[in-house]
């Protein structure tokens, strides 16, 4: 193989200057420094996406505020999901994949490197996008903002009729273009995991993280295809006067919500399951015992995998969908909490007889198991179709989810953070800065989430800008919007303390958590090409091994 | 300001619902101390149904919840690493089949009964059968309002939805058919039954049968555009001589009188009957509710406003200005013609 045309800055040269570092990292295809990219692309969009939140809340914190006028409102509730869903969570996790799944596995770089930074422009240009429509959406109609349909866009309002201007043309080019990036990054997951391990990791010595996010990357290409189909369908629809979702002309309005909750199931695991990997890595190493279950784990990430592709129309509980139908969603519904409890068992049996350090790490996963199971068990009180009827599209479902996302999903990647940020930055974070950042943030969450049950079970639907008095629901949200300037807090605590850390925290070493897997047998930050010499593996934990030669893993695996 | 828009909640029959203020009136129903659209209230089958369902749904989560809560605070707690650590790593544990095979079993047992007593549930709401003597209601929804029509009763109407109860001596259900003229919206009464979506192209049906008179209170509770949230649903149950007697009335022409003459042919030369339909007279409009007896309605934009002469000649003078994003237009009037218009709405009863 040629060496010429790998040419890595000189470290001898004088300082580059910052068009040089640009360009290094504009042009980058290393999976470290593309994950890096993913991680503070992601963190932008956190901010803003918690920005238009915040304006929700403080629209509803009392009966008829008029804080935003309804277009406004209703441009803030679709711009938070899409970006939260598209342009946080997915970027954010397949950052962390990026950085952690090669070094994890034993591999130089991911397969495809070129592709791997192709799919990140693709994501950056498509949130780019999106909010260029604040811009540029206005187009000849002189109608138009920011997209104001909702984040599942139902038909038929997106159509012409419906939506006058480009604002559903930039959200649905975003997700076009983004969903292009999103299945460029999964088939390369899937590619580096299956060709990339090295020496001796057989597929059951790989570490769970791998195995989750292989899962989630199959999702990902079964998921994201059709959310792609129906974007292209609905740009047909909406200029060449094709007739998919337009129901004026006999369309169906039920078709674009089966192509968007096939989508959207699975993208609910396509975002826990990376979660799941964070909790699989941290939760053994601060409880000093080895994962307990490997393999039903392994089972039972599969058996989600499969089982999440068949639950889709449990969002269409109210849609009308006959007896029969509905059972069996209810079913293949209740059928995915089984493999999740039993994941859930797992967790708490790992830490069973272990010695639990309560590092910021840590915290926040035990946060997350205590969290995750409420927001397993609210779930099944939705699977049971007849409870959704009432719960469906009330703000139950809203806190549901987002007991889910931010109480699941969030927690776990907070934890995710400060347990590779040492890795990734060669410094230690600070512990005092990261604990005050997890009481705030759990105080805050669960003002606002926990409280945001109770309106859903009084009647208050979703996506609603200002609501009458009298029906019992101003006390919760006055409440629930409390709770949401403790988590901004947080978060700031949480910048604070990247940054901070990021130039004045102590160096930490390649292992400052005696932990088992390679990413901590190289230098913290990696160098570009990982591990100088290729390692080879007898067991789940290398480094355990390597530690107690008297009593390795392989002897008991 | 608080009171800006709000509703007081109607009197029917000789139930007499006390609203000192806007914050009472969640108090204000004997049987729904939290709020008035309480799901934990049920007063038909379905929503009776629903809330027997899901107590049991709520027990089995809940003891779950407990059981697993537990057993992670024990953990946390007993197993954290102590003071006087010696340092050495604790047993290294890797798994137990006996272990697993206990945590697999029996969640799928609790699968099995929530899915049983679910799979009742929904068969006993969506396969009731339809009694002969059942009131037949046709509801379609529109940005951002609900059209009534009784299609055997020959009366159209909108917002106010109003149905007979139906007590145990004479159960008489009313079966609704839901239809959209735009995009998606959703019935939702929580007191009465689940929701069920309005889907353009796609007919739905749902049933109630109220086993007390009253107003129930809900709204649309799927996004439909600017104004979703101003899309509130009032249904008026009422005794059987009441109800007939409202249908008598309702099936009624506009009766016109001369003192409202100048205001009604301000309405008929304008584009009000455009949208409008006045029976009776020349308008004959679709696009927007039907006025022939709009004083008999409590609210008006779909719940939006009390329907008071001043509410009604301020919706007229600018819609926008109760309901932002309303598809009624401003009709530019001076303010003779709005004052002649206003009383000519008001001789609509």
């Amino acid at each position: 193989m040629s060496t010429e045309s790998i040419a890595w800055p000189s470290t001898t040269a004088a300082s580059p200057s910052f068009v040089d570092h640009l360009h290094e990292w504009v042009t980058t295809v290393d999976h470290k420094r593309l994950g890096i990219l993913y991680i503070v692309y992601a963190l932008v969009f956190l901010v803003i996406g918690g920005v238009e939140a915040t304006v929700i809340r403080i629209q509803l914190i009392r009966p008829h505020n008029d804080f935003v006028s309804p277009q406004v409102f209703n441009r803030m509730f679709t711009m938070h999901g899409t970006t939260m869903i598209f342009f946080v969570a997915m970027p954010i996790l397949f950052g962390f994949a990026n950085y952690l799944i090669p070094l994890m596995i034993g591999a130089r770089d991911m397969a495809f490197p070129r592709l791997n930074a192709f799919s990140f422009w693709m994501t950056a240009f498509g949130g780019l996008l999106l909010y260029f429509s604040l811009v540029g959406a206005n187009g000849l109609y002189g109608a138009g903002n920011a997209p104001d349909v909702g984040w599942f866009a139902y038909a038929p309002l997106t159509s012409q009729t419906f939506s006058l201007g480009h604002s559903t043309d930039f959200w649905t080019l975003a997700l076009l273009v983004s969903g292009f990036g999103s299945i460029g990054t999964a088939i390369n997951i899937v590619a580096t995991i299956l060709c990339l391990r090295c020496p001796g990791m057989t597929l059951a010595k790989m570490p769970l993280f791998a195995w989750l996010n292989l899962v989630m990357s199959g999702l990902v290409i079964l998921a994201v295809s059709p959310l792609t189909a129906a974007q292209v369908m609905l740009l047909l629809d909406r200029y060449l006067g094709a007739h998919f979702f337009d129901t004026q002309a006999g369309g169906s309005a039920v078709i674009w919500m089966h192509f968007f909750w096939i989508f959207g199931h699975p993208e609910v695991y396509v975002l826990v399951l990376p979660a799941f990997a964070f909790a699989s890595e941290i939760i053994p190493v601060f409880s000093r015992k080895p994962i307990f279950g490997y393999p039903v784990m392994v089972g039972a990430t599969v058996a989600i995998g499969f089982i999440s592709m068949s639950v889709w129309a449990h969002h269409m509980f109210t849609v009308g969908m006959g007896a029969s139908v509905n059972t069996f969603f209810v079913i293949s519904t209740m059928a995915i909490a089984v493999p999740t409890g039993i994941k859930i068992f797992n967790w708490l049996a790992t830490m069973w007889g272990g010695k639990i350090e309560f590092k910021a790490p840590m915290l926040f996963c035990i946060a997350f198991l205590f969290q995750f199971l409420i927001a397993g068990l609210t779930g099944v009180m939705m699977s049971a179709a007849p409870f959704d009827w009432q719960l469906g599209n009330s703000y139950f479902v809203v806190a549901h989810f987002h007991y889910v996302i931010v109480g699941g999903i969030l927690f776990c990647l907070f934890g995710a953070f400060y347990y590779w940020f040492p890795k990734m930055s060669g410094k230690m974070y600070s512990e005092t800065l990261g604990k005050l950042h997890f009481w705030l943030f759990l105080i805050g969450f669960h003002l606002t989430f926990d409280f945001m049950h109770i309106p859903g079970l009084l009647g208050m639907p979703r996506r609603i800008y200002t609501y009458e008095p009298g029906r019992g629901w101003d006390i919760w949200n006055l409440i629930v919007t409390i709770g949401v300037f403790f988590q901004a807090l947080g978060t700031v605590v949480f910048v604070a303390n990247l940054l901070w850390s990021y130039f004045k925290g102590k160096a930490a070493g390649s292992d400052p958590w005696d932990a088992w897997t390679l990413e901590w047998s190289t230098n913290s930050p990696p160098p570009a090409y990982n591990f100088s010499l290729i390692p080879t593996v007898k067991s789940r934990r290398p480094l355990w091994d390597l530690k107690h030669p008297d009593d390795p893993d392989w002897k008991y695996e | 300001m608080r009171s800006r828009g709000s509703i007081n909640w109607r009197v029917l029959g000789s139930q007499i619902l006390v609203c000192v203020n806007c914050n009472a009136a969640g108090l204000s129903n004997p049987t729904s101390p939290l709020s008035p659209t309480n799901i934990f209230s049920p007063a038909s089958t379905p929503a009776k149904s629903i809330f027997e369902l899901s107590l049991f749904v709520l027990a089995v989560t809940g003891t779950i919840f407990l059981v697993v809560f537990t057993l992670l605070l024990y953990s946390v707690v007993r197993f954290r690493k102590r003071k006087n650590d010696d340092g050495r790593e604790p047993a290294q544990v890797y798994g137990s089949n006996q272990v697993e095979l206990a945590w697999t079993v029996i969640p799928v047992l609790i699968v099995v009964a929530l899915f049983m007593a679910t799979a009742r549930v929904i068969a006993s709401v969506q396969k009731a059968a339809r009694p002969d003597d059942a009131v037949e209601v046709v509801a379609i929804g529109h940005q951002f309002w609900w059209e009534y029509r009784y299609p055997a009763l020959g009366v159209v109407t909108a917002n106010e939805l109003h149905v007979p109860v139906s007590d145990d001596s004479h159960p008489t259900p009313t079966f609704i058919k839901l239809l959209s003229a735009d995009t998606d919206h959703s019935f939702w009464i929580p007191r009465l039954a689940g929701k069920t979506d309005l889907i353009p192209n796609h007919p739905n049906s749902m049933w109630i049968d109220p086993h007390e008179t009253g107003v129930y209170l809900g709204q649309c509770a799927q996004y439909c555009g600017t104004q979703h949230a101003k899309m509130l649903l009032r249904v008026y149950v009422q005794p059987r001589a009441d109800f007939d007697r409202w249908i008598q009335q309702q099936r009624q022409t506009a009766t016109t009188t001369d003192a409202a003459s100048q205001g009604q042919r301000i309405f008929e030369t304008t584009a009000c009957i455009n949208c409008h339909t006045v029976a009776g007279t020349v308008a004959n409009g679709h696009f927007g509710p039907d006025l022939t007896h709009l004083m008999t309605r409590d609210t008006i934009a779909a719940g939006g406003a009390k329907n008071t002469p001043e509410n009604l000649r301020q919706w007229i003078l600018n819609p926008a200005s109760i309901k932002p994003g309303s598809l009624m237009p401003a009709m530019q009037l001076s303010d003779p013609e709005l004052d002649a218009l206003t009383n000519y709405l008001e001789t609509l009863r």
